[in-house]
């Protein structure tokens, strides 16, 4: 008997945790990666507001939240979704995974982040945004008296051989930002050559971020001997010793690639009011004035404040490149196999 | 025909233990491994519920394919011969002698196991970049050496303590030489135990994912790999579910092999020994091997200490507030009391489900068919390593959402993941050593009248003691590095410390960096402090035989 005790105890143990006996509103589900973060106390101000509490939930990297969402499509993991960027916003909006709407406070201050129409512009609100561009160590170059390279098309020429340090398109994501904004800049079937001839030129080619900006690259943070790397336009702010008035680092805005970051609501939530809600609040200057600190990322609305940082000492790229979702979504597979033949021989 | 020859009858209790022994694991593994593994390859192999098995022709006809196989094999099997090599030594010398600061010692060489792969991918790379061997196979093999050269010393070094000395004696008493003692007398006695380390350390290096990544600078990959980039990139289920049933098969092969090294030796709790001047070899060996060890982590101790000017503890400094700049969500003690609650947790069910698996698994039942079913069983628990994470990870969000195992966002599914990958370890520390239990000294103290509940704590449990507290350490150090099936179901309110470092070293700029090797040296301290008390709680054997 004792036995068969200890086994209706193991049970309860399993399906205890799941029996929610509350008669408080159902909370609202954020899937989100593991990138997001807000400061201590934000979401609560979405509780007072409305009285519906919010859990987060996190998926993984953005590339896998995503598929997590196509995968639990019959089953939804959540009410609303927040961190699909431009490069994975078509396979969502393709597989059907969102409810249509997008915040009914975008002005016409945010039209530069919205998808084409059919293309997500019905189902995702921008949110934030953030450059990836090549960043280059000013003192190694002043020090050197080299100057530094400004364009895509410098980072081929001999006076560069040996200089920068990238990732790989197909393990990191500022990897892929670089690889399409090549493609953007070089064309669908210039690019090629273009790596072809960075290669030559003795790119070294990382398998993520940290590697590439902790270990191979020169910068005041960093151990490396390599003084042009892939990062963020966000990067030199972090960069910037106390009481320092100039970054010794900076990005190439001539370089850039734009990822936006989009939220929307989950096709099958069963609070559908209440994930626009929470959308809307996504866009609020609440959430907005907060997201460059903890996120690293621009906020997307035009009334958000920056902090002081930000504005002394990141730059947005004037015009960077772009690829159309649609278009990153067709090729994503041959682009990174033709990619990987150059690239990882 | 059973009943004719059946000397004692099993009493009910027994059967009922036994059937529970055997169920409670089984559906452990059923629920939280087959079923979700089992789903995603149905997703890929029969999308709308009709098979298609299309997919291994594709997939197999290109030529990445052949090549990742081959790199897996080959980087995983050389690993373990060397893994081996590099352990002996240093489990001979941590187990069999008696010296002060062995604890530490055993809990030190512990740490690369909890150490993130990427913190350590970048110590790796800081230490060799500029070396010819930076983003070669050699790196990789270092590394791999580096994070599983445990397995070894803790598996074979938990047999070796209780191996009966007097054998040994009398060999070298009649003159033979240390090396001939060791290779005639020891080394076969340690036999199953090896094959059991080494088939853990291959299934690690063949599911390796991240460093090989960080230090083969992406041109050398794995299926680990490549499942990865299926799923995540390219949301290519039908490759992905060709490349998970390719992880089966080798598992199940190599299972299969070393299934067949099995032995049993009589033991005798040893008592451990001072050195003497034959162990001079072994000596000298293991402590090359731990300093070299100790080279990544001590760069990483300097690391940590090093600020924008000189040295002091600013980024430890940091950790007790939530950074600047906002970096983390909760401070990091916080995130350090999140891991032990759940590393706590894990240890519980992987031990609890790994000693009643080891127990059943103990027996020999006289009916083969009952002896072939065991043998399924035995492979089936070291399964959940040779399964890409990836592949489990997307498997439980499609799998346990419906009543009664509705745990997606439960926060019990974390300790249950690193369960998973514990459970293993568990046994095969564990097993060995009630396998070599001489079955005759059950069946004498059942003949002197002892129930089988008596036999069992007092034949089986005693001699069991000193193992589990071992795979206790063990299996709590790998719930708390683990980062991958966390990262997939963690609540980012609620982190753990491995996800707070991940989170620091994606960050630019020297105090986050900083503060992510801070981390990690705490992370690894902690470790240490709690493996080195564990150890410490000398469960003295009952009844010493």
């Amino acid at each position: 008997m004792k036995y068969a005790i200890i086994a209706g105890a193991l049970m309860l143990a399993v399906t205890g945790c799941t029996t929610t006996a509350s008669t408080a509103p159902q909370p609202l589900v954020l899937v989100t990666h593991d990138s997001f973060a807000l400061s201590e106390g934000i979401l609560d101000t979405f509780t007072e507001q409305t009285g519906i509490p919010v859990t987060v939930q996190s998926a993984g990297d953005a590339g896998q939240l995503v598929n997590t969402l196509v995968l639990t499509k019959d089953s939804p993991l959540g009410d609303v979704v927040f961190g699909i960027d431009n490069t994975f916003a078509s396979r969502a909006v393709e597989n059907g995974v969102l409810a249509d709407y997008a915040s009914k406070d975008l002005t016409s201050a945010e039209d530069q982040y919205l998808l084409p129409a059919g293309q997500g512009r019905e189902q995702l609100t921008p949110i934030d945004n953030g450059d990836v561009c090549v960043n280059v160590d000013h003192e190694w170059f002043a020090e050197k008296g080299i100057p530094e390279p400004v364009t895509l098309d410098d980072l081929i020429k001999p006076e560069y051989k040996d200089l920068f340090v990238t990732e790989a398109a197909n393990s990191s994501s500022p990897g892929l930002a670089f690889l399409l904004a090549t493609i953007a800049a070089f064309g669908e079937n210039g690019w090629q050559e273009y790596w072809t001839k960075l290669m030559a030129n003795g790119v070294k080619i990382d398998a993520g971020w940290s590697d590439a900006y902790y270990v191979d690259f020169s910068g005041p943070s960093s151990e490396g001997d390599r003084p042009i790397v892939v990062s963020y336009a966000s990067s030199p702010p972090f960069e910037v010793a106390e009481g320092a008035t100039v970054a010794p680092t900076g990005a190439l805005l001539d370089t850039c690639f734009r990822q936006t970051e989009y939220a929307g609501v989950i096709a099958g939530t069963k609070n559908e009011a209440g994930a626009q809600q929470l959308v809307d609040f996504l866009l609020s200057t609440t959430v907005q004035n907060d997201i460059p600190e903890s996120m690293y990322v621009y906020p997307v609305n035009s009334k958000a404040t920056l902090p002081e940082s930000f504005v002394k000492f990141a730059k947005i790229a004037p015009d960077p490149f772009v690829v159309s979702p649609a278009d990153i979504d067709k090729n994503r597979e041959t682009w990174l196999a033709e990619w990987a033949a150059i690239a990882q021989p | 025909m059973a009943n004719a020859s059946t000397a004692v009858r099993t009493p009910p209790s027994i059967v009922i233990a036994t059937v529970l022994g055997v169920g409670v694991p089984v559906a452990f593994l059923a629920v939280f491994f087959a079923w979700p593994v089992a789903a995603m390859i149905g997703r890929g192999v029969a999308p709308e519920g009709i098979l298609d098995l299309g997919g291994f022709g594709e997939v197999f006809s290109r030529p990445r394919t052949i090549r990742l196989l081959g790199l897996t094999l080959g980087q995983a099997a050389l690993a373990s011969v060397l893994c081996v090599l590099l352990g002996l030594p240093v489990a001979h010398v941590l187990y069999r002698l008696q010296f002060r600061g062995r604890a530490l010692l055993r809990a030190l060489v512990l740490l690369p196991f909890v150490l993130p792969t990427v913190v350590v991918g970048v110590a790796f790379r800081t230490l060799l970049r500029g070396t010819p061997l930076d983003g070669t196979f050699v790196a990789i093999m270092l590394a791999l050496v580096f994070f599983n050269v445990a397995v070894v010393v803790r598996t074979v070094g938990s047999a070796w303590e209780g191996l009966d000395p007097r054998q040994e004696d009398a060999a070298r008493v009649l003159g033979a030489s240390p090396a001939r003692v060791f290779l005639t007398i020891t080394l076969p006695r340690l036999g199953p135990s090896i094959a059991a380390a080494a088939s853990i350390v291959f299934l690690f290096c063949a599911t390796a994912f991240g460093v090989v990544l960080v230090l083969g600078g992406t041109q050398f990959g794995t299926i680990e790999t490549e499942i990865y980039l299926l799923t995540t990139q390219f949301l290519d289920l039908r490759a992905a579910s060709v490349l998970s049933v390719t992880q089966l098969v080798i598992v199940v092969a190599l299972l299969a092999v070393v299934g067949r090294v099995r032995g049993s030796t009589q033991r005798r709790v040893a008592i451990a020994r001072r050195p003497r001047r034959s162990d001079a070899p072994a000596l000298v060996a293991a402590s090359l091997i731990t300093a070299a060890l100790a080279v990544p982590v001590l760069a990483l101790v300097e690391r940590s200490l090093r600020t924008s000017d000189g040295y002091g503890f600013t980024n430890f400094a940091l950790l007790a507030g939530t950074g600047s700049r906002n970096a983390l969500v909760v401070p990091v003690w916080v995130a350090l009391g999140n891991s032990l609650t759940i590393a706590v947790q894990a240890t519980v069910i992987a031990v609890t489900i790994g000693l009643v698996a080891s127990l059943v698994l103990s027996r020999s039942p006289r009916s083969p068919t009952a002896r072939r079913a065991l043998g399924v069983f035995d492979g089936a628990l070291l399964l959940p390593l040779g399964v890409s994470a990836v592949t489990v990870g997307f498997g439980f969000l499609i799998t346990l959402n419906q009543p009664p195992f509705d745990l997606r966002s439960s926060p019990i599914l974390i300790p249950i993941a690193q369960a998973l990958v514990a459970l293993p370890l568990v046994v095969r520390t564990v097993l060995p050593v009630l396998r070599s239990i001489d079955p005759r000294l059950r069946e004498s103290a059942a003949v002197l009248g002892a129930s089988p509940w008596r036999v069992l704590r007092d034949v089986d449990l005693s001699v069991v003691a000193r193992p589990v507290l071992a795979a206790s350490g063990f299996a709590f150090a790998v719930a708390l590095g683990e980062f991958g099936a966390t990262s997939f179901l963690s609540r980012p309110d609620r982190p753990t410390l491995p996800v707070v470092i991940y989170r620091l070293i994606g960050l630019p700029g020297g105090d986050n960096f900083g503060m992510a090797i801070a981390a990690s040296v705490v992370l690894a301290a902690v470790t240490v402090a709690v493996i080195a008390l564990v150890e410490r709680l000398r469960v003295d054997t009952v009844g010493a035989f």
